[in-house]
């Protein structure tokens, strides 16, 4: 009887103990990591909306922005896998070695690192967008607007991101307008309003009557409202800085993708894999179209923008050239993620050589 | 391609309207550094004189009173500085820096408000005459009210130093604060002006990029600016003029740099980035090499704390 009376007792503990734990790991918290300011306006801004529609679902989260790209990160991600936080989002490339050396300390704690490609451990998860598929759209766009053939593009960095970003803007403007030159200008800056809105000033000045960017402000659709040429919105839905000249923007909607893996966090389903969504997903939004905009081109940017999601029309569709002229992608075949997560060369029709 | 001579003047124009925050921000800080103070806060006060011309403007919709309320801010943020320095004599360096770190925190705090709000219209002078003459029009026609000051100041920083019983009384105090105190000269009066003055020159640099320059606010917008006009007042030797001409050749050569890029020249992208900042150097190093000159001109006693009672 004594004994009986012993071991329910401890085995209720037991239960009450897992019940508690599991109680406890239903209030999963999230961090994230930040490279800029949430007030950028551009790819913090956006990831931080991302975090409020997680906190929206009836989650704690948390933020540290500002973060620089060295030890001070790994120290910030130690500190949040400590702090208790069970699933920690750092929204940078240059996180990855960071994020895999504090992963491997912290078995437990879920690791999702943006745009890279390094899984180095179970708890390391990475995700990005299809970018390219919302740029295949503004080419399409920018083609058919454009006046005087010549297009400009503000770049970042030369890394395959942005490349692929330009291939598939201009592929996409050849098609609907053979004639049509990329002129490309590298501002070496994610955002610096001053020095972006310079670059598109100088592109405006020497006959570009689009700009497309790859930049962070919103200075450069300000300098094309300006000068009464057109632009896009980059990463957020530009259209109020500059009415006139926005033709349409590329959103990057992180929310949806980071509630499901929080969610995942919570109901024990998370586990590792690499993510790379597109429009189908609903991770590349495309802003409402400007009525400026002739109505043939909006019912044809709205029926690209529906089979680039059901996957009919792929952004890298041969055949695709380079710029010497050697065959990239046969015809009838389309670019692997391989290719497109490594690309380094510019396709025939952009003008100039990638900074090396 | 061929070369359009209003293409010319549009290139020019931009160029001169991106050398007007560092020519406003380094004459604020060059009148500073002349009363021998020197203040490291530059990109901290024009930062702040950023976010509060936005917000200003933003809220109370007078332009008049964010330019105005742009440069308040300026001159009481370093006002912090002037009392730090100068009633409790802390190290010029140190408090300049805590000023910049400081800057760009609050001015980030503040702005949280203002992040994706764009901005207002500034109207520009002369809108009409933008036709007329060629080359020459869109050089001197249709800019704003701060472009044509910041063009005239240099000329006006450089008379009021030479030629006025005020500006003797600056450089005397920046170069030998004893004896000017000597003089009956309050020193620490002198220097608390000339600090306030910068800082009104640092808010009204700041006010011109987020309401003229790129109308917005964003964080860290003067992106490193107030210390390349930190730069251009050592490198000028203290001199007005020759501050005109490095912050035209700076902003030329960021802007060309561009314009060279579009045409597809072949030259190194990063070599380009780079050459505003080594082209600027060498030339203000070249013509600033007269070492009797510089020793007349540079603030003797710049940095250093001053005791009356000692």
């Amino acid at each position: 009887m004594h004994k009986f009376l012993i071991r329910s007792f401890v085995s209720s503990l037991v239960l009450l103990f897992t019940l508690t734990v599991a109680a406890v790991a239903k209030d999963v918290k999230a961090a994230f990591v930040y490279i800029g300011p949430t007030g950028d306006h551009g790819w913090t801004y956006q990831h931080d909306v991302g975090r409020k529609a997680v906190e929206a679902a009836g989650f704690k989260t948390t933020y540290v922005e500002g973060v620089p790209e060295s030890a001070d990160a790994e120290r910030v991600l130690r500190q949040l896998a400590n702090s208790g936080h069970d699933i920690i989002f750092t929204t940078s490339f240059g996180y990855m070695n960071p994020t895999n050396k504090v992963a491997k300390e912290f078995p437990n704690v879920k690791f999702e690192h943006a745009t890279g490609y390094k899984r180095e451990h179970p708890n390391v998860a990475t995700y990005a967008a299809r970018f390219y598929e919302g740029r295949t759209i503004l080419g399409t766009i920018a083609g058919t607007m454009t006046k005087s053939n010549v297009i400009g593009y503000v770049a970042s960095f030369p890394i395959p991101e942005v490349i692929r970003g330009i291939n598939s803007f201009t592929l996409a403007a050849q098609k609907v307008n053979p004639n049509i030159k990329t002129k490309i200008v590298w501002a070496f800056t994610w955002y610096d309003p001053g020095k972006e809105a310079e670059a598109a000033k100088a592109l405006i000045d020497q006959g570009a009557d689009v700009i497309a960017q790859h930049t962070d402000s919103t200075a450069i659709v300000q300098m094309a409202e300006k000068a009464g040429v057109y632009a896009f919105g980059q990463a957020s839905d530009m259209d109020k800085f500059a009415p006139k000249a926005v033709l349409t923007s590329v959103e990057n909607n992180w929310g949806p993708y980071y509630v499901d893996r929080v969610k995942a966090v919570a109901n024990g389903t998370w586990s590792q894999k690499d993510t790379w969504h597109g429009i189908g997903d609903g991770m590349v939004v495309i802003s409402g179209l400007d009525s400026q905009m002739p109505s043939d081109l909006q019912a044809k940017v709205k029926k690209l923008q529906a089979d680039l999601a059901s996957g009919k029309v792929h952004s890298f569709t041969g055949p695709i050239y380079d710029q010497k002229g050697n065959l990239m992608v046969a015809e009838g075949k389309t670019a692997d993620d391989g290719m497109l997560a490594g690309m380094m060369t510019y396709v025939k029709g952009v003008e100039g050589d990638i900074p090396k | 391609m061929i070369v359009d001579i209003n293409f010319v003047g549009l290139i020019v124009a931009s160029i001169m309207a991106s050398a007007v925050p560092l020519i406003l921000a380094s004459c604020g800080e060059l009148i500073t550094e002349r009363s021998g103070v020197l203040n490291l806060g530059v990109e901290g006060m024009m930062i702040i004189g950023a976010i509060s011309g936005f917000a200003l403007m933003t809220v109370t919709g007078s332009l008049i009173i964010a330019v105005f309320g742009a440069m308040l801010a300026g001159v009481l943020i370093s006002t912090i500085f002037a009392f730090l320095t100068q009633t409790l004599i802390t190290n010029h360096v140190a408090t300049g820096l805590a000023l910049t770190i400081f800057g760009i925190g609050i001015s980030a705090m503040i702005g949280k408000n203002f992040v994706g709000i764009p901005g207002k219209e500034f109207p520009v002078l002369f809108e009409g005459l933008k036709d007329t003459i060629p080359l020459l029009s869109p050089i001197l026609f249709g800019h704003s009210i701060v472009f044509y000051f910041a063009f005239a100041l240099p000329f006006i920083t450089s008379y009021f130093l030479k030629k006025t019983k005020i500006g003797l009384i600056v450089r005397a105090v920046g170069d030998s604060p004893e004896a000017a105190s000597n003089q009956g000269i309050n020193v620490r009066f002198v220097r608390y002006a000339c600090i306030l003055y910068g800082g009104a020159m640092c808010g009204l640099a700041g006010a011109y990029l987020s309401m003229i320059y790129t109308p917005q606010w964003i964080e860290n917008m003067t992106g490193g600016r107030g210390w390349i006009a930190l730069a251009l007042v050592v490198f000028s030797t203290w001199n007005p003029i020759k501050i005109l001409i490095g912050a035209i050749i700076f902003g030329g050569l960021t802007i060309i740099q561009f314009h060279m890029q579009a045409i597809g020249v072949r030259i190194p992208v990063q070599f380009l980035t780079a050459l505003p900042y080594i082209v600027t150097i060498i030339v203000l190093v070249v013509i600033s090499r007269d070492s009797r000159k510089i020793r007349l001109s540079t603030p003797s006693s710049l940095g250093k704390s001053f005791h009356k009672d000692n």
